[in-house]
């Protein structure tokens, strides 16, 4: 550790006066492997230094190992329907943001107690069984004789059946990168009850996630803290590539050092991205209402609602205002605060006795329950 | 890595696709080896459809293999002319993805290819420039000017470096430069001083200002574009309530108020609400005003239908209050003022400020409004011509508060804090002698928010 300290220092003094980013900082180490930590813990600042880092450093000769936390977050795949995969509601209520990231595979949770781990190649180098072996290497470090080993299907299990990291990789045209989560101590009941979609009725072709049970290594053996974790792969790494180059902290919402960074963050952000990106999905629901069987039925496509047929019985509502309703509801988003703003609109143009208006709040209260 | 080309059909069959005079070729582009000895992915979202013209390097397709996901880029310039696969469907490695036909030049080669140049860093830059995204014509600019494509923000598709792009480059030469940054453990650069260093760092990079071309520079290249698209959730919201709200005939009705009296009071009670957990503002006395006006004026809480036939006076008063959110303009209201003290008013519009600025407000909230107080003024202006929300009669717009010199009943010129406001009322039911009463009785409470007190219910 002190080694690599004075080696920082030595790469620090001589790159005084001539970097002015990130990208041209790498190329003037000559190192052809760094290593990367966050000081951030915002998922929407570390996914950007990653979209960064794969778009904008040159990884054909130089490979790169991004390590990041993050506070409570859900992340989704490139893929997923987030209402699908996890508690929707609990989520908005907590506060937890939710995160799409540009990678395939899964959904997870992620809190300080998770390490994320990205490894950058070129498109060639790509090789993610080499990558877990440097995981499960590192751990096996720390504490010798844990019984850890990386699955088919990428996972990493701990005594044979309990997960305790998942893979994900996104591949561009010259360079790619392979991230996964590591479960040292994270909060596991929330984990649990976050990732459970409340949502029955939801019909798509969106990458289902496969729920394992999970475990924490920290409580398998107590040297397995997160700092701890990470330093243990960044040596690994290190030795598993033959790199000798220096840890190197970076703070992934300085512009002038990332140019473009923070424009990358907010278009994660954006809803377009988060919920506008989910598949094609239809969802149907029947409920009671003021005595009478509805069902709901909608198409939801770029998260907009593309169609939506209302099962009314005959005269609970005159037909004319159904259809109405029905295509107020076209083009509106799958989210409750356009949907209330849609309905309000409707209720303001069309003459409601009291009757109409309790049965137009009660059929939004039940359509906005799924969103 | 490289995508086989092929050629489809025969000649005759070529010249029937494309124009008579040039030979564009139909090519066949297919899906790359992605490694790892993946033989199938499956097409998860296109990028482009029929039709679409592309360059070399635009995102084509997304596909997804086993937790992979992987972007699709295209090697030619040219136009979409057929897209193979469905999403969801299953494609095979090495099997065609699309038809591009080309612009009839021989498709570029990856890059490789570099036009006599006189600098050896730009040579060496080619080479090793696989990252930085732009066509032949955009790299040959910058060649021309000098200018290293890693320096440039690509401001296209994917961060592709666009003509604009280099021009605008150039345009920020000469003007105020970036201060390089001196480095520690990656430190954002220091402010200032750093102004100094500037220059030579900058001639440093450049290598050879002196041959670099002005007239550029002076010319500043506008490249904005118009954009269209639908309107959606919203702003189709607020066209359907104010086309509406248009078949109403409006009238307006503006006075102002002085609100000397009341700034005080408020003053005395805010530390009060404060102890009780409450944000006080003057919104909760405009409001119960508003409602005890009301009470001598029930036209002003009707509603009519659509043929103005039948005129319902609406028992509850329902001030609605006008929200500027994140999201643009929503209407939630405070139901049955008539019952609630001021203090109970200031909690529930607490309630709604927090669901409203985090776009929790439901139907309930938004809808049954029988009156509604628009607080302009928050914002600025004074005088405004506020539109009734259907199946509302009135409506007001209250103005900033500006303290103005006016004169007493000494002819004194005191110091007076007075607020604009501006009524709209609907002429068919409603006079302007009833507006400009209920105006009248409303002032006079705030006025002198002892009368308020006397009158309270």
């Amino acid at each position: 550790m002190l080694w690599r300290t004075l080696l920082r220092e030595f790469v620090k003094t001589r790159l005084v006066r001539h970097s002015s980013t990130l990208k041209t900082f790498f190329d003037e180490t000559g190192q052809s492997g760094l290593v990367l930590k966050s000081t951030s813990t915002d998922i929407f600042e570390n996914l950007a230094l990653e979209d960064w880092i794969h778009d904008r450093v040159d990884l054909q000769n130089r490979s790169v190992l991004f390590l990041w936390r993050n506070t409570p977050a859900v992340v989704v795949g490139r893929h997923q329907n987030p209402w699908h995969e996890c508690n929707l509601p609990l989520v908005r209520r907590r506060g937890i943001p939710l995160a799409r990231r540009r990678s395939g595979g899964g959904t997870v949770f992620h809190d300080l107690g998770n390490v994320n781990i990205t490894f950058f190649t070129s498109k060639k180098k790509y090789d993610r069984r080499r990558n877990l072996g440097v995981v499960t290497g590192a751990l096996t470090d720390l504490s010798p004789g844990l019984n850890v080993s990386a699955t088919e299907r990428f996972d990493i299990v701990l005594d044979g059946g309990y997960k305790v990291s998942g893979t994900a990789a996104k591949l561009g045209r010259t360079s790619a990168y392979h991230h996964c989560t590591l479960l040292c101590c994270a909060d596991r009941t929330l984990l649990s009850s976050v990732l459970k979609s409340p949502y029955q009725g939801i019909k798509s072709n969106a990458t289902p996630s496969v729920p394992s049970p999970v475990k924490n290594l920290l409580d398998e053996d107590p040297r397995l803290d997160p700092s701890a974790v990470m330093e243990a792969v960044a040596a690994r790494y290190n030795v598993e590539f033959g790199f000798d180059g220096p840890l190197v902290t970076v703070d992934p919402s300085v512009e002038a050092l990332m140019p473009g960074v923070n424009k990358m963050a907010a278009d994660l952000k954006s809803w377009e991205w988060v919920y506008g990106k989910t598949p094609k999905f239809s969802i149907t629901l029947p409920f009671v209402a003021e005595g009478a069987e509805i069902v709901l039925d909608m198409d939801v496509k770029d998260g907009t609602i593309e169609k939506c047929l209302l099962d009314i019985p005959h005269d609970w509502l005159p037909a004319g205002t159904v259809d109405e309703l029905c295509s107020a509801l076209a083009g509106v988003r799958f989210c409750p605060k356009e949907v209330a703003v849609a309905v309000t609109a409707f209720m303001r143009t069309t003459l409601q006795g009291p009757d109409l208006t309790r049965k137009t709040h009660s059929l939004y209260e039940n359509v906005v329950s799924v969103m | 890595m490289a995508a086989l080309i092929t050629v489809r059909g025969s000649f005759s069959f070529m010249r029937r696709l494309v124009g008579l005079h040039d030979f564009s070729p139909v090519l066949q582009f297919k899906l790359s080896d992605i490694g790892e000895g993946i033989m199938e992915v499956t097409v998860k979202e296109w990028y482009v459809k029929e039709g679409d013209r592309v360059s070399q390097f635009d995102s084509i397709c997304e596909v997804q293999s086993d937790k992979a996901s992987v972007t699709i880029t295209s090697r030619y310039d040219g136009i979409i002319r057929k897209l193979y696969y469905d999403i969801d469907s299953i494609a095979l490695v090495g099997s065609p993805l699309v038809d591009i036909e080309t612009d009839g030049l021989p498709p570029e080669e990856d890059v490789m290819e570099t036009p006599a140049v006189s600098q050896e860093e730009h040579t060496h830059q080619e080479i090793k420039g696989h990252k930085t995204q732009a066509t032949p014509a955009v790299r040959r600019l910058a060649m021309e000017n000098n200018i290293k494509l890693s320096e440039v923000i690509g401001t296209g598709k994917d961060g592709r470096i666009l003509k604009e792009d280099i021009l605008n480059f150039l345009a920020s030469q000469t003007g105020a430069i970036l201060p390089p940054s001196p480095f520690q453990e990656i430190q954002p650069p220091p402010p200032g001083p750093a102004a100094a260093r500037a220059p030579i760092a900058k001639t440093k990079e450049k290598r050879a200002p002196s041959s670099m071309p002005t007239p550029i520079t002076s010319r500043p290249v506008f490249t904005g574009k118009d954009r269209t698209e639908p309107l959606k959730g919203f702003n189709k919201a607020m066209v359907k309530t104010m086309t509406a709200a248009l078949k109403i005939p409006h009238f307006g009705y503006n006075d102002e108020v002085d609100l000397t009296q009341l700034v005080q009071l408020r003053s005395e009670l805010k530390e009060v609400a404060e102890s009780r957990g409450v944000k006080l503002s003057y919104m909760p006395f405009f409001i119960k005003a508003a409602s005890l006006g009301l009470l001598h004026f029930p036209v002003l809480n009707a509603s009519v239908d659509e043929a103005c036939q039948n005129i319902t006076y609406k028992a509850a008063h329902n001030i609605g209050l006008a929200m500027d959110t994140p999201q643009g303009l929503l209407v939630p209201n405070v139901k049955n003022v008539q019952m609630l003290s001021v203090f109970d008013i200031a909690v529930e519009l607490n309630r709604l400020q927090t669901l409203g600025s985090s776009g929790q407000l439901g139907t309930a909230d938004l809808t049954g409004g029988t009156f509604t107080l628009s607080n302009i003024g928050s914002i600025g202006g004074t005088y405004a011509k506020p539109m009734i929300l259907p199946p509302e009669v009135a409506i007001g717009a209250l103005g900033k508060m500006q303290v103005l010199p006016r004169f007493n009943e000494k002819d004194e010129v005191v110091k007076a804090h007075i607020m604009n406001l501006s009524w709209s009322a609907d002429h068919r039911i409603i006079d302007g002698a009833t507006m400009s009463r209920f105006s009248n009785l409303w002032r006079s409470y705030l006025e002198n928010p002892a009368v308020m007190v006397l009158d309270l219910k």
